[in-house]
């Protein structure tokens, strides 16, 4: 702010306070006299001139006297930073720093130990419930099984790998998938084709014809990502194809749409907004979702 | 002075009763107006493309800012939350500005990156799809308009006589950038801006 649009602001306020105070001592009636009217008639009606009731007068006499308080005491005469030295930042930095000063040192303590260790204390998947219904809910639920094109974290079926240094890598990082569209490559019989042999391997009702023409495709296309096994790779995010779970719909018409169309699911990383102790915590938790009872 | 003389006369009150309401006016709006902490960009801070720009008026259009705000508080319950506080600087290109008080929805000051341009399709076409318990409506028909690209040169260039730092190649390169989008990609890319240019961690 420049000493000009200070000054300004400090002249026009000590006006306005100055002026208040004037306006209310100056038109203060002392006489006391009952039922006074101002000599106003109009249509026969007059006006009383009472004088201001004492309680609305000391109460306008000590919002004066609070401002010039406040003046004093907060930033807002100019250039003049208020005798507490408050400001809005500061106030947001000092909650900030109180809070790191109380759950920092247990985060830290917890970055210190292997996942696998922490990841059913009870404090942790408090802290890490809370993390993930911030940052990882709106896509993969607050129950976490995912939606349409956002995998289920909690079935064990890891499309990028499901051990604690994997998921703390997909944490940190994201992830992005590439399955390029085949429906100029394969052709509509060959989409066919490959959709009957999926569905074979899933042992579903598929034409054998048509399946053992997609098994020769699937060596020449598919397998370089999801391996001959259709097994999957989770180096390339490449999904098991065999274990019934469809992350786009597993229908004939959504795995003939997949084919043609292709997939790239995306994950954002959360290192740019989560630190390193807090990622930790999250990895923690999301790791501890699949390991139950019966996985 | 005898108020009488006042009352009689409606010119002279409405003199002072301007004059008495414009000292607030003065004192804490004027001086911001001049102040180079909310005139002055902040660091990195680039004007929005064409699309995002058509995806701000859709924003507009559909009322976004009705439930959505685009102000993180300085509190510490916000900053956790949604990232770092929203400062003055953010916002000199906005006009009008979407800030709001009103959140029936999270505030989206900080949304751009958080989800995949995928996640805002989904839950655009159909909220339901991704948050099982989200009131918002669905859009569907962002995903078969088309924007009109003959508008959008003239709206770059009505923002560059307001100071918004567009060039000229910015304005004669507009129709073709926005050219065969639909609603939805203008929509998305904005969103995907949104608050990206200021980040801490937390």
């Amino acid at each position: 702010m420049t000493s000009f649009w200070s000054n300004w602001i400090i002249i026009l306020t000590s006006i306005t306070i100055v002026g208040v105070t004037w306006i209310l001592f100056g038109n203060r009636k002392r006489d006391n006299t009952e039922n006074q009217t101002t000599g106003h008639v109009y249509d026969g009606i007059e006006e009383y001139d009472n004088p201001l009731p004492a309680w609305w007068f000391f109460m306008f006499t000590v919002t004066i006297i609070w401002g010039l308080g406040y003046l004093v005491a907060y930033p807002g005469m100019g250039k003049w930073e208020g005798l507490l030295g408050w400001s809005q930042e500061g106030q947001h930095d000092a909650e900030v720093a109180k809070a790191e000063a109380k759950y920092r040192a247990m985060r830290d303590r917890y970055l210190a130990l292997p996942i696998e260790e922490i990841a059913f204390d009870p404090a942790v998947k408090k802290m890490g419930q809370r993390l993930f219904g911030n940052h990882c809910a709106q896509c993969h639920g607050a129950d976490a099984r995912g939606a349409y094109g956002f995998p289920n974290l909690t079935d064990n079926d890891w499309i990028w790998g499901g051990s604690p240094a994997e998921i703390k890598y997909t944490l940190n990082h994201g992830r992005q998938a590439a399955m390029p569209a085949w429906g100029p490559v394969l052709g509509d019989q060959g989409i066919q084709e490959m959709t009957a042999y999926l569905m074979s391997l899933n042992n579903r009702t598929a034409d054998s014809t048509l399946a053992e023409a997609g098994k020769q495709k699937f060596g020449l296309f598919c397998a370089a990502c999801h391996q001959a096994d259709a097994k999957g790779n989770p180096l390339l995010g490449a999904p098991n194809l065999t274990d019934g779970i469809w992350l786009y719909g597993g229908s004939e018409a959504d795995i003939a749409h997949t084919l043609r169309s292709g997939r790239n699911g995306m994950m954002p990383a959360q290192s740019k907004i989560l630190s390193e102790d807090r990622i930790h915590i999250l990895t923690a938790y999301v790791y501890g979702l699949s390991q139950r009872e019966g996985n | 002075m005898k108020h009488d003389v006042i009352e009689k006369n409606v010119s002279l009150m409405i003199v002072l009763t301007i004059v008495a309401i414009s000292f607030g006016t003065l004192v804490e709006l004027v001086p911001l107006i001049f102040s180079k902490q909310v005139s002055e960009p902040v660091e990195g801070l680039k004007p929005l493309t064409a699309l995002q720009l058509e995806g701000r008026d859709i924003y507009i259009r559909e009322g976004c800012n009705t439930c959505h705000s685009q102000m993180i508080r300085a509190l510490r319950a916000e900053s956790e939350r949604y990232g770092h506080y929203s400062v003055a600087g953010e916002f000199v290109y906005d006009r009008p500005f979407l800030w709001g008080s009103k959140r029936t929805g999270p505030d989206l000051a900080r949304v751009g990156g958080r989800y995949s341009d995928d996640w805002h399709r989904a839950h655009l076409m159909n909220p339901r799809d991704v948050v099982p318990e989200s009131n918002m409506p669905a859009f569907p028909w962002l995903f078969e308009n088309t924007i009109d690209s003959n508008v959008t040169p003239k709206k770059l260039a009505t923002l560059k006589t307001l100071g918004v730092p567009y060039t000229d190649a910015d304005i004669a390169g507009a129709s073709a950038s926005v050219e065969g989008k639909r609603e939805i990609d203008a929509v998305v890319a904005y969103l995907q801006n949104l608050g990206t240019v200021l980040s801490e961690k937390r």
